[in-house]
């Protein structure tokens, strides 16, 4: 059904996303994005845009409330009014509601704005799933799906019907023909081979909090993409001055330290593409994060020349994402961008900080690319 | 939309009986029955059916819905301030809970109809928002969304601006006053003697003298605004250089600031006087015994409050009984005041039986300030377990801070007092000679937030046109801020 209210909603939306109205973007509270609880559970603030106004600063606030405790006792982080009820003086929404949503959900959510860029149906098995789904109900079937409350419903009615039901004592008792089983159908489910090869830099010019930018990063597009599609493969290769692959866990808690030789992770990542993934079968997207503080020149050629050749050529989309960081010097985007300006299979983006990573997110993955 | 089924519109009157009998007293009410995400869109427009094009109301969906859908609130009534009052019901909504609503509803259209605060609101608001949303919609056609939004925006950012209670009260005299005045004081003063000691008592000197200081004051540049103006969006509609469609805008901003401005002003009372009789009605008359429990589960989810939070429906309802105790006990007076003695306090019944007579009277005479100023007591506050709370800088954590009866009314009336916005004048329009506007910020011992007050301060410069300062204290400093349109400055003041 169509709503009045739809074109703000839409306008809303679109201002969260960052298409119009940059100026309010500010004002957006984006609380944390990132925050798994407990299993599969993660708190998603709702993005909240506060008109600034003449109001007091927080900071000095407080207020009056109601129930048990002690002076001294703490009422929690935060604003203990973030319900609706709001305190005296009207101040309900001026906080994000906080909602526990699933990964699954929250994937979801994502979904409105993300996917894989260029993906194609590719590979030989195209289809290769097939999903059984109990839909309905049927006369015949095997016992262990036999249908209890179906088939003691169709006894009661046979013997409503038949006049044999007594009220009085009401004992039901089926016989063959009330028996109902659950029926299933089976649906194909069409899938593309995709692989996503997870890169990053763990050099020592990369501190704790460039890693944990990166993690958070590739920790929701490896979530957000294995809900989206079925058959998705992801490998994680990690560098310094030397690259080597790593399992899913290890990337997500490695700390190393030394050198960097982006080279050697990009030759690693086309001798896998080479070895494993050929692009007749396989959307190959790989990502890059890094503080693009590189070793040398000469590797950053030698970079640039294997991109050009060995992976471009292969992969639907290489995903570049630079992280800012106080040691290094940030050179590597430039020459991307040098080199590859035209090329509009390679994305490059900037994260500042935990607040862009949304936005880089959607760099790579916005719809529309 | 659909009208109410017949066995609901026959739950209506039977409810509006109780209600009348009680002595309530209300305009028609209009029920509609809306499924949920009608419901929700209703209740993002604030009540009404259509509101002029804008992003906010599509956030206040958003959450509305998104809550809706992870089961964090529901919307179980809504009623707008109009004459016919038009109430909507949720599809769906159990039986008991619809004579809830209408109950609660019945409570709401009393008190917009008799509540003092209310009396200058526009009762044909339905129309009006309708109006607003047309015009605002031309002016869409005419320039483009990106143009409009963006000025509304600005006037948002201004809209708690204004003079709750001037449709109270006559602040200046009307211009032809005024210019009697003028007259009057053309005459040089002169100090009363019999007419022999005129010339000793007034002599020429003296009347020179007043004759200069006269001159002077009439040759003193007049300041505009004459005194400082809190209705700052009047003044920016009487003397900013607007469009035609920019002072259309701004109008319309204001019109529903003010329209809106009681509904905050009276939300304990409001809330709680709706409650009050939902629950008088329901459970002295209403209730089938077989919903009885529904009800009572639905009614303390209602006035639940949760350690820390405030909800205004609870104190609001607690309040109107303390009240209407007190007043049939006979609980007040000097006899009352002045009685030390726990024991003869506590067994106090004097039988007047004025309660009911009194909450009618506090319901209609009273705001949440008045009301909570006059009658929360500090019984009422023991009784009612409540704290004030601050945060601890050092955990990053609220914290009860005190459970002092002083303390804690104070909090409470200064959150309420402006609905907890700062006071802000506009002091000077000619600031500087150089056609600057200077507004102050009646600094009552808490600071703004300067991010935001920059950024209001913004766009307040761009209703003006021109730079905009703002003079308020900051740690203990007073200030002045500046915004020329490019840029923004800070200074010290005096230097």
């Amino acid at each position: 059904m169509a709503l009045r209210i739809d074109p703000d909603h839409g306008r809303f939306r679109d201002i969260v996303r960052g298409k119009i109205k940059q100026d309010l973007r500010k004002y957006i509270s984006q609380g944390e994005l990132i925050g798994r609880k407990g299993k599969d559970l993660v708190s998603i603030p709702l993005p909240q845009i506060n008109v600034p106004r003449f109001r007091f600063g927080s900071k000095d606030r407080g207020g009056v409330g109601q129930g048990k405790g002690d002076v001294g006792d703490s009422l929690g982080k935060g604003d203990p009014n973030a319900d609706g009820s709001g305190k005296a003086g009207d101040q309900a929404g001026e906080h994000a509601l906080e909602v526990e949503l699933s990964l699954e959900e929250l994937a979801q959510i994502m979904g409105e704005e993300l996917q894989l860029p260029r993906i194609e149906p590719k590979g030989k098995q195209r289809i290769i799933a097939q999903k059984d789904r109990y839909v309905g109900i049927r006369r015949a079937g095997p016992e262990s799906l036999r249908h209890f409350k179906r088939t003691f419903r169709q006894a009661l009615r046979r013997q409503i019907m038949t006049g044999t039901y007594n009220s009085e004592n009401p004992i039901i008792v089926p016989v063959r023909e009330d028996r109902r089983y659950r029926s299933w159908r089976t649906t194909p489910l069409p899938q593309s081979n995709a692989v996503m090869l997870f890169i990053m830099d763990v050099s020592g010019s990369m501190g704790d909090e460039q890693k944990e930018i990166v993690r958070i990063e590739s920790f929701w597009i490896d979530a957000w993409l294995r809900s989206q599609y079925k058959g998705l493969e992801s490998r994680y290769i990690i560098h310094d001055a030397v690259a080597k692959e790593v399992d899913r866990d290890t990337f997500f808690r490695t700390r190393e330290s030394g050198g960097t030789m982006i080279s050697s992770a990009y030759k690693l990542c086309a001798k896998m593409i080479e070895d494993e993934f050929p692009p007749t079968e396989w959307n190959i997207y790989p990502f890059h994060f890094s503080d693009g503080d590189n070793w040398s020149v000469d590797d950053t050629v030698q970079c640039v020349e294997i991109l050009k050749t060995q992976i471009l050529p292969k992969v639907n989309l290489f995903c570049y994402g630079q992280v800012e960081s106080p040691y290094g010097s940030g050179q590597f985007i430039k020459d991307l961008n040098e080199h590859f300006d035209e090329d509009d299979s390679l994305v490059v983006s900037e994260i500042k900080g935990k607040d862009a990573i949304m936005e880089s997110i959607r760099d790579f993955l916005g719809k529309g690319k | 939309m659909a009208s109410l089924p017949p066995y609901l519109s026959d739950i209506q009157r039977e409810i509006e009986g109780y209600g009348r009998a009680y002595g309530l007293d209300f305009w028609e009410v209009e029920f509609e029955i809306l499924d949920y995400k009608r419901m929700q869109e209703v209740a993002a427009f604030g009540g009404f059916p259509v509101r002029y094009p804008h992003w906010r109301f599509g956030m206040e969906f958003e959450h509305l819905s998104k809550s809706h859908i992870y089961g964090f609130s529901k919307i179980y009534e809504m009623v707008i301030n109009n004459n016919p009052a038009y109430a909507y019901l949720l599809e769906g909504n159990s039986l008991v809970d619809q004579k809830m609503v209408i109950a609660h509803v019945l409570g709401h259209c009393d008190f917009f109809k008799n509540n003092y605060f209310f009396s200058k609101t526009n009762r044909r608001m339905i129309d009006g928002m309708a109006n607003h949303a047309t015009r605002v919609r031309r002016h869409i056609e005419r320039l483009g969304i990106e143009k409009i939004e963006s000025f509304i925006d600005s006037c948002l950012c201004l809209e708690n601006l204004i003079d709750p209670m001037s449709p109270f009260i006559t602040r200046k005299a009307p211009p032809e006053r005024e210019k009697e005045r003028e007259e009057k004081t053309a005459e040089i003063p002169r100090i009363r003697a019999k007419s022999y000691m005129d010339k000793f008592i007034n002599p020429p000197e003296y009347l020179d003298e007043q004759r200069r200081k006269m001159e002077r004051e009439r040759d003193k540049p007049k300041k505009n605004p004459s005194e400082p103006e809190r209705d700052v969006l009047l003044f920016l509609l009487q003397n900013a250089p607007l469009d035609s469609w920019e002072r259309d805008i701004l109008e319309i901003v204001r019109d529903e600031a003010y329209y809106f401005a009681p509904q905050r002003q009276t939300k304990i009372l409001n809330e709680g006087w709706a409650a009050y009789w939902h629950s008088r009605i329901m459970t002295e008359k209403a209730l089938k015994v077989s919903e009885i429990i529904d009800y009572a589960d639905h009614n303390a989810s209602v006035l639940a409050t949760a350690p820390g939070q405030f909800n205004p429906y609870k104190i609001g309802i607690e309040l109107l009984r303390d009240v209407e105790e007190r007043w049939d006990k006979g609980r007040f007076g000097r006899e009352w005041n002045e009685c030390e003695s726990l024991d003869a306090r506590r067994t106090w019944d004097k039988r007047v039986g004025l309660g009911r007579k009194k909450i009618f009277e506090v319901r209609k005479l009273y705001n949440d300030v008045t009301f909570i100023d006059e009658y929360f007591t500090a019984d009422f506050c023991e009784r009612n377990k409540f704290f004030s709370f601050s945060l601890n800088d050092r955990t990053g954590n609220y914290e009860i801070d005190s459970r002092e009866f002083a303390k804690i009314k104070h909090k409470m009336l200064f959150s309420l007092t402006n609905f907890g916005d700062p006071f802000i004048f506009v002091e000077d329009a000619n600031y500087d000679n150089r056609g600057e506007l200077l507004i102050r910020h009646r600094h009552e011992g808490t600071d703004l937030q300067m991010e935001h007050a920059r950024a209001t301060l913004a766009a307040l410069g761009r209703v003006w046109r021109r730079p905009v300062n703002l003079i308020t204290a900051v740690e203990g400093k007073q200030k002045i801020f500046r915004f020329d349109g490019k840029e923004q400055t800070e200074k010290a003041l005096g230097s």
